[in-house]
């Protein structure tokens, strides 16, 4: 450094004005070297893939690759990444078929205690249940209060037995409850939300609940045609059980005052319902995908 | 561009040509050159009897995720071993400089060890070191190319061996190497082999102190490391260089008495201890920081000595300390040192911890999460529900059975689903999904449990993981 203090400072020996120069500091030649080298690589880069664009198109690339559609076609083409993925997709795809053809033999009993298919659901399943299912029962099954069951708790609307969950999911379910607007007047929605809640210990008057309990039996109101005598609703038909704290349309547990549950109820009993919809997965599913998503959902409620 | 005579930034390398040279120091180095290569080149040789995995004694299957040590199988889950490794290793080089300075790069680094082999090819082939340095003045001839160029290939086999034998590490050597020359070997091979091949033939044959002096930071931050009581390679500066420095041995300075009256030193100057250095220091001009410690000025000055019937040690391993006091004594470790002992006790409790957990490792790895999307639920009769998620990873040679249970609970409140007992095939990971169940009143009083994972192959292999059983009241 001190040799180069000593000499005068090189410049480009252009002058301007008479006295303006400019000082001539070359670049290292490993960082030029470096760079010349980007540029080679740039240039073999446009031979292999896709790069310059012209007019409506653009130049192709010799690389190619192989990949099979969703067809089963075979195509090779010009190096892209959509068919990169594609082709990893398949890799992938190939990785659970041994799983899938297992669980095209099996029950899913026999799936639920094989401890080697039983983590492949719940890994898989993940993804199938997210991809699908996650959209209205939200991520990890926990439903949605007024719009999609909980399938964490152990209560089944339409029964947690493989078969019935299988059925659900491959049929889908389309719950319905008439409406009681004009029915029943004010007082006797009251009574029957009154008899309802005294089933979790809510503290409702007695005597309005026992009205409630008259009501609900009773040809006027003929709530235990769906609900049932005991009132905890019939699987076959897709009723709620009354009787136990699971609440999925009336939302009585963020509701703080006797009063506030009360109405709760009575808005669905005067409404009814007709959103409790579920489409039909039996066609966009594979039955094998189905029977995954059966076992994994199964699980996931701690099953029946 | 510029006037390069005047203007270059950095000297041109000065190629040294080392003579070679006997003693104890240069036979310590040998054998471990030797015992090393041995190590290096023959272990992926050695065959290992296993029921599953590659029957190679070291076999690193990076497919499988597993590295087979001897009758050690190491999972990734074991990663930390390495990183406890790499602390202890961090230590044993602080240790040992503090005592001995940079002796792992004199004798024992990988640079050193194929440096030297190759300054072995190199004097085989073209003789000693004057032969050498006629030989790099003639002009290019037959014998020339021959000496030369047979020492380039040899260089280049064993590079080629080296980056080869790196690789049959990574599978069952003997089909690796047939696969690698039949082309059928994965492409990761072929580029590690030639990494390789081309990294050891230019450090070790062209490169050599260079690596040394400007790349490797250890050889820099270890000199940081060095203390008075450091025995360092040492000359003796007074007994060298007398009053009047030192001088060739001619006429009546033939006699140390005579030398000695005239006021000149033991060193005679045969500059033995510059040929012999790898790295082309001058060890007269006191410790540098391209000393690698290796010895061999100490054996070349030794031998000098003897011939010319001077005390040996004019040269030697000794403290600033103990060289530079009025009185030298004969060179000792000084080892009473707190930094010293400090280093010995990491060392000996680390070492400790790092095979107690070798020997108490289970064959098999779990972990427990709580699963979080939901964190509980609700049950139809007014129950918490928490789930956990148990993942067993069987590590063990053959299948074995796993029982999950809870301590600390009520009867009744784990719920293991269809899940009884799980058996694991060997290497194989599964996943079991739990439930917890509480009634509202149980929760204050099983705010944390276990979980029990007890292997039905094993006693000893069980595990209790302790857990916490979450709910609104928890204040989550």
């Amino acid at each position: 450094m001190s040799m180069q203090k000593q000499q005068e400072p090189q410049t480009t020996g252009h002058v301007w004005d008479g006295d303006l120069q400019e000082y001539n500091n070359p670049l290292p030649n490993w960082w030029l070297i470096g760079f010349y080298l980007t540029v080679i690589f740039a240039i073999g880069y446009w031979f292999l893939y896709p790069a310059w664009p012209i007019a409506g198109t653009y130049t192709k690339g010799f690389a190619t690759i192989t990949y099979t559609n969703d067809k089963g076609v075979t195509k090779t083409v010009h190096w892209n990444s959509r068919a990169l993925l594609m082709e990893e997709t398949n890799a992938a795809v190939a990785k659970q078929k041994p799983y899938y053809d297992k669980i095209g033999s099996m029950t899913p009993e026999q799936i639920a205690r094989d401890p080697d298919m039983n983590s492949f659901v719940i890994s898989a399943g993940k993804s199938l249940f997210s991809n699908n299912c996650a959209a209205c029962h939200q991520q990890g099954g926990v439903g949605k209060m007024g719009f999609a069951p909980n399938l964490t708790d152990d209560d089944w609307l339409y029964g947690g037995h493989f078969d019935q969950i299988q059925q659900t999911i491959t049929l889908g379910r389309h719950g319905y409850m008439p409406p009681f607007k004009g029915v029943l007047n004010d007082q006797q929605m009251t009574e029957l939300a009154d008899y309802v809640l005294s089933f979790t210990k809510v503290p409702v008057n007695p005597e309005s609940a026992k009205a409630g309990d008259a009501l609900f039996h009773s040809e006027t109101a003929a709530c235990y045609y769906c609900h049932g005598a005991n009132a905890k609703g019939r699987t076959v038909i897709g009723s709620a059980n009354l009787t136990d704290n699971i609440w999925l349309w009336a939302n009585v547990p963020a509701a703080k005052t006797v009063a506030d549950k009360e109405d709760a109820i009575k808005h669905v009993i005067t409404n009814g319902l007709h959103k409790g919809v579920m489409p039909t997965w039996g066609g966009r599913l594979s039955p094998d995908q189905i029977k995954l998503l059966t076992v994994y959902v199964h699980d996931l409620g701690g099953g029946q | 561009m510029e006037n390069q005579d005047s203007l270059e930034l950095y000297q041109k390398r000065i190629p040294i040509i080392t003579r070679s040279v006997k003693g104890k120091f240069r036979r310590f180095k040998t054998a471990v050159l030797l015992l090393g290569f041995a190590v290096f080149f023959l272990l992926p040789w050695i065959p290992w009897h296993r029921a599953h995995g590659i029957p190679q004694a070291v076999a690193f299957d990076v497919g499988q995720r597993k590295f087979y040590i001897f009758n050690l199988i190491v999972y990734p889950q074991d990663v930390f071993w390495l990183a406890f490794l790499l602390f202890i290793a961090a230590v044993f080089l602080f240790f040992i400089t503090t005592l001995l300075g940079r002796a792992f790069c004199g004798y024992f680094c990988f640079q050193t060890l194929w440096t030297d082999a190759f300054m072995f090819v190199e004097r085989w082939m073209q003789g000693e070191r004057p032969v050498r340095m006629k030989l790099q003045k003639q002009a290019w001839n037959g014998e020339k190319l021959v000496k030369v160029g047979g020492t380039y290939v040899i260089w280049f086999l064993i590079s080629f061996w080296t980056g080869m034998t790196f690789v049959l590490y990574y599978g069952y050597a003997p089909d690796l190497l047939h696969r690698f020359f039949i082309g059928d070997a994965a492409s990761a091979a072929y580029i590690t082999v030639f990494g390789l091949t081309f990294s050891t033939l230019i450090a070790a044959g062209f490169m050599r102190e260079q690596i040394c002096a400007y790349v490797c930071p250890y050889g820099r931050f270890q000199s940081v490391m060095y203390e008075p009581e450091t025995l360092a390679v040492t000359y003796e500066y007074r007994r060298g260089e007398g009053k009047n420095g030192r001088i060739g041995m001619k006429g009546e300075l033939k006699q140390r008495e005579k030398r000695q009256e005239q006021g000149y030193g033991d060193c005679i100057d045969c500059g033995i201890c510059v040929q012999v250095c790898p790295v082309g220091i001058d060890i007269r001009e006191g410790l540098q920081y391209r000393c690698i410690s290796c010895g061999l000025c100490i054996d070349g000055c030794n031998e000098v000595m003897k011939s010319v019937g001077f005390p040996q040690g004019l040269i030697r391993y000794d403290s600033e300390l103990n060289a530079e006091s009025a009185a030298p004594k004969a060179p000792h470790l000084h080892w009473k040192r707190l930094k010293v002992l400090g280093y010995f006790a990491a060392l000996v409790i680390m070492t400790t911890g790092l095979v107690m957990d070798i020997v108490n490792e289970k064959d098999f790895e779990y972990s427990v999460e709580q699963i979080r999307q939901p964190l509980y639920v609700t049950m139809s009769n007014g129950d918490i529900r928490d789930r956990y998620e148990i993942r067993l990873t069987n590590q063990a040679d053959e299948s074995v059975r796993f029982h999950i249970s809870a301590e600390g609970l009520p009867p009744g409140a784990l719920n293991l689903g269809l899940m009884q007992d799980a058996l694991v095939h060997s290497g194989h990971s599964i996943i079991v999904d739990v439930g917890v169940e509480l009634k509202p009143d149980q929760i204050k009083q099983y705010k944390s449990f276990e979980f029990v994972i007890q292997s039905l192959t094993n006693d000893k292999d069980r595990v209790e993981v302790p857990m916490n059983f979450f709910s609104e009241s928890s204040g989550i």
